[in-house]
């Protein structure tokens, strides 16, 4: 009978196998008085010696498979072993109680593994308890003189059941025949959520009682990016499930080359495909992605993620590491976009009837300059350090915009001036996001470095619908003809001037936006880091040529969103 | 005796790796060396007790050895701790 489990996908991939259930064996003993407590300390530590040895086996194994900083999680197992508190609290359990020393060590391993469980408020702690009864579970089996179920001895393709998958168990794992795990509970903060990740092992963990719902040799459907787990898969299931295995290696294998390729059409066009960032923090995704700039940093977070304004050497910190871990890519830092629906609590703003048409960004940071120059001041001395690029929002006029490069001008010579470090090429661009800007394009496009269409607003004001209101959601249309008329005359505005465009909203990512702008000629596309390689790998698809006759029908000859969606998706089929 | 107060700045607290190299650190020595924090003491040679005490990011912890080497346990505590980028 087929049977469906949930749990939490831990480690991607999918597959079906037969079920290896990694289950203790009987380690239950009784307590018992004992005569001789010298005795039993002897066997204590003959087992302590035991388990250390099978240790440093597994230690060494993990470090030939995993790598030395993986293994170095078994040096603290070894270390528990060794830990005077806690060998030194079963001794004294032994003696002053006169008891057998599984029962002691037993009663010390629970106290330890309860103190662990008991944080709560800290997941990292509390998946330490596992390592504590992992350390235990090897010197008990040692005193009642059993084996532990191994890993290391399977040797046909199977998916390994378990209540916890144990660190050594999860070290001992043998990537070829070992296609997938499954466990009964854990995080996927675990250690063998991680060592999975890191084996490229398909893994589902917390499904509560996948243990008690399996048995040995039954076959198993492990889902690893759903964390699905099905029990008994019929034929279909089985077959469905290796489609969707292959197409998951299929599309890996081709992500995993174009991680470190350029971003290059079918016909050997380069376009800049690179990543929108909040926070320091996002560079991870980014790195993995391999985004090729960071097309957008939005610092509004320094100041809401803050209790107060942001210092210049917070908001320098925070610059200089994102431009010095991308350097030489380059990073478009946007300058404080706060107003329309973004809040600070320490800096009110008035009241108003329509806020994305008030107070906001630019507006503010023109009015309100020490808040402005205080960022510029940061972004400049950080600039030493990478290839810094900034853009202002929400410009509508030129005088806008050269008011924020007055200001962009004096700190920079006052920084100058004082022996500060700054960037010589940084370049200085703007947001297009009102269509006042992008209709004017050709004037503004002689005064900026750069544009970047932000899709959101551009199309909230085109269209005079807000985003965020459900009864108008309809007219968010990215493909209207009109929206697309808007970008082509901004990227040919720019082209005219020798300047480059860009896109940092939504639209920038998604596969049927693509399409089209590669035909009108944009020059790089932002989105969020886990959409990079998708676009890289549908750019590799798609001529510029076709393109470029396909954009043309969307500008010229569609009347609709629905059209330009059919027609790209007929095109790119 | 000697003492040391410490503000940790890694991001996991005092987790596995790092805890097992300061409990390495303070076995080499002959002093009674103690890790305190939120009133709690544990002994800095203990894995479990240094552990056990879930020392986050942002803590204050004050370490004190007591015994003939307690100088220079306390200094290479001190090194340990900057090495593994537990405290400036």
């Amino acid at each position: 009978m087929t049977k469906q489990l949930k749990g939490i996908a831990a480690s991607d991939g999918i597959a079906t196998a037969k079920a290896y259930m990694l289950v203790q064996p009987d380690l239950s003993f009784s307590q018992s008085t004992i005569e001789d407590p010298e005795k039993e300390i002897d066997r204590l530590h003959q087992a302590l010696d035991q388990s250390n040895n099978e240790l440093k086996i597994i230690r060494a194994k993990a470090a030939e498979s995993l790598g030395e900083e993986e293994a170095q999680v078994f040096d603290a197992h070894m270390m528990i072993l060794s830990d005077p508190e806690f060998t030194g609290a079963v001794e004294s359990n032994i003696k002053d109680d006169s008891v057998n020393a599984e029962a002691a060590l037993k009663s010390v391993s629970d106290m330890f593994i309860a103190t662990f469980e008991a944080m709560t408020d800290n997941p990292y702690m509390q998946e330490r308890a596992a390592d504590i009864r992992d350390v235990s579970t090897r010197v008990l089996a040692h005193l009642l003189g059993r084996a532990l179920p191994n890993p290391a001895l399977i040797d046909s393709e199977v998916i390994v059941v378990a209540h916890d998958l144990t660190p050594s168990d999860t070290a001992q794992l043998n990537k070829k025949y070992v296609k997938a795990f499954v466990t009964d509970i854990g995080g996927r903060t675990a250690h063998s959520a991680i060592m999975a990740r890191s084996l490229e092992i398909p893994a589902v963990v917390g499904t509560q009682d996948i243990t008690a719902s399996v048995v040995a040799d039954q076959m198993l459907t492990v889902d690893g990016l759903t964390g699905d787990v099905t029990i008994d898969p019929t034929p279909e299931q089985v077959e469905a499930s290796a489609k969707e295995a292959k197409a998951y290696a299929d599309q890996k294998a081709e992500w995993a080359l174009l991680k470190s390729a350029k971003s290059v059409t079918a016909d050997g066009k380069h376009f800049d495909v690179a990543a929108n960032i909040g926070t320091p923090k996002d560079l991870d995704g980014v790195l993995a992605n391999g985004a090729e700039a960071i097309g957008l940093y939005r610092t509004e977070f320094l100041y809401m993620d803050s209790a107060e304004l942001p210092t210049e050497d917070d908001q320098f910190d925070a610059y200089k590491k994102v431009l010095e871990t991308m350097n030489p890519k380059p990073v478009v830092v946007r300058t404080m976009d706060i107003g329309g629906d973004k809040h600070l609590p320490y800096l009110p703003l008035p009241e108003e009837q329509n806020p994305f048409l008030g107070y906001r960004a630019i507006r503010i940071s023109l009015d309100k300059q020490d808040i402005f120059r205080t960022q510029l001041r940061a972004l400049l001395r950080a600039s030493a350090f990478g290839e810094l690029r900034i853009m202002f929002p929400m410009i509508a006029t030129i005088q806008e915009f050269e008011a924020a490069k007055a200001v962009f001008l004096e700190e920079k010579a006052k920084l100058v001036d004082a022996g500060v470090k700054v960037s010589d090429t940084i370049q200085l661009g703007m947001m297009i996001e009102i269509p006042a800007a992008a209709v004017l394009a050709d004037q503004f496009a002689k005064h900026v470095d750069f544009f970047s269409i932000g899709t959101n607003d551009l199309i909230q004001y085109t269209m005079a619908a807000d985003r965020g209101n459900e009864h108008v959601s309809y007219l968010y249309q990215p493909y209207n003809p009109s929206i697309l008329r808007l970008i082509k005359n901004v990227i040919d505005a720019a082209h005219k001037e020798g300047k480059w465009a860009g896109m940092c909203g939504e639209a920038a990512g998604d596969p049927i936006m693509v399409p089209i702008l590669l035909g009108m000629g944009l020059d790089e596309y932002s989105m969020s880091a886990t959409s990079v390689l998708k676009i890289r790998s549908l750019m590799k698809r798609l001529s510029t040529e076709d393109m470029a006759k396909l954009a043309d029908k969307a500008l010229n000859e569609s009347i609709s969103n629905d059209d330009n969606k059919k027609l790209v998706e007929e095109a790119t089929k | 005796m000697e003492k040391r107060e410490f503000n940790v700045i890694a991001e996991t607290g005092i987790h596995a790796r790092p805890a097992t190299l300061l409990v390495q650190a303070a076995s080499k020595f002959n002093s009674d060396i103690n890790l305190e924090y939120k009133g709690k003491s544990v002994n800095l040679k203990s894995i479990m007790g240094v552990m056990s005490l879930g020392v986050g990011q942002g803590a204050d912890v004050t370490i004190s050895a007591e015994g003939a080497d307690e100088a220079e346990a306390i200094a290479a505590i001190e090194d340990t701790m900057k090495k593994e980028g537990l405290s400036d």
